[in-house]
């Protein structure tokens, strides 16, 4: 079964692209491509930032959609966070699970480590951010609320976990 | 995600991504990515390994200081064991599966054309 003996990573890209052909898509996707990538220094040491978690996951009641059903920005809080979050979008179905929040959005893990001293402490929110194809409205609606709400946090740097 | 970590990062929020499809991210390119060779799913670590876990969200986290500039990928340093045949699985397209995934995508499209009809409605 495997076609790939020397263990290089999977190439994404090709295979969705062969995918959706055969569900019969024509067009493929085109995945954003940057020249100039943007570069920010933390201000102070990494042990006195505060820390926002971003996930692709959704709430568990999908309570993230509007009214056309489109993914908005959601956040809850990392004292408090759901018992399950929606996964319901393209990840290895087949060769593993997500039955452990850790494993992708890593809550537990970072308070543990932000107590050993690593780094300040979590914002008070984690935050979803819509997987859409339309890189228009990450760009225009979706990165703009993210960045509005890791302010209103406090929120020093971001790290996201991407399912 | 590449493209939200490149928005935070142009208005001032360092980032790091923990992610497992590293030719996409790279191919966007970001500003630090942690490469977790895993199936789609776990980006942080196998499923309940608290300590793999803890190494894998530290190494990210040690990137918003250690990176000299963007385009940095760090490989989380473990690998998916315990099934040898994960890579292939994704996606995988057959002899047995080709006429199903064809059915699958036509019915979404004709739902997706019902969808856009009643909308106009």
């Amino acid at each position: 079964m495997t076609d790939n003996p020397l263990g290089m990573p999977n190439a994404y890209m090709e295979r969705t692209r062969l995918y959706y052909r055969a569900l019969g898509y024509h067009n493929d996707y085109v995945w954003a491509n940057f020249d100039d990538i943007p570069f920010t220094r933390l201000e102070n040491p990494l042990s006195e930032a505060t820390v926002a978690l971003i996930t692709t996951a959704g709430p568990p009641d999908g309570s993230n959609r509007n009214a056309q059903g489109r993914r908005e920005v959601w956040s809850g809080a990392v004292a408090t966070p759901p018992d399950s979050f929606n996964t319901d979008m393209a990840w290895d179905k087949e060769s593993t699970h997500t039955d452990d929040r850790e494993s992708f959005l890593p809550i537990d893990t970072a308070r543990r480590l932000a107590s050993e001293g690593l780094f300040a402490g979590l914002a008070p929110r984690f935050h979803g951010a819509p997987t859409d194809y339309s890189q228009r409205k990450t760009m225009e609606q979706d990165a703009p609320e993210l960045l509005h709400r890791l302010r209103e946090d406090g929120a020093d740097a971001a790290l996201l976990t991407a399912l | 995600m590449s493209l939200v970590a490149n928005y935070l990062e142009a208005n001032g929020i360092p980032t790091v991504i923990i992610g497992s499809a590293l030719d996409i991210v790279e191919h966007c390119g970001v500003p630090r990515f942690v490469f977790s060779d895993f199936p789609l799913g776990n980006p942080c670590g196998h499923p309940r390994d608290r300590g793999m876990q803890a190494e894998i969200v530290a190494l990210a986290l040690r990137q918003l200081e250690l990176a000299e500039g963007p385009r940095t990928t760090v490989r989380a340093p473990f690998e998916w064991t315990d099934d040898p045949d994960w890579r292939a699985r994704y996606n995988l397209i057959t002899s047995e599966n080709r006429a199903r995934l064809r059915a699958t995508g036509d019915a979404r499209r004709t739902q997706r054309g019902q969808t856009k009809v009643e909308a106009a409605e």
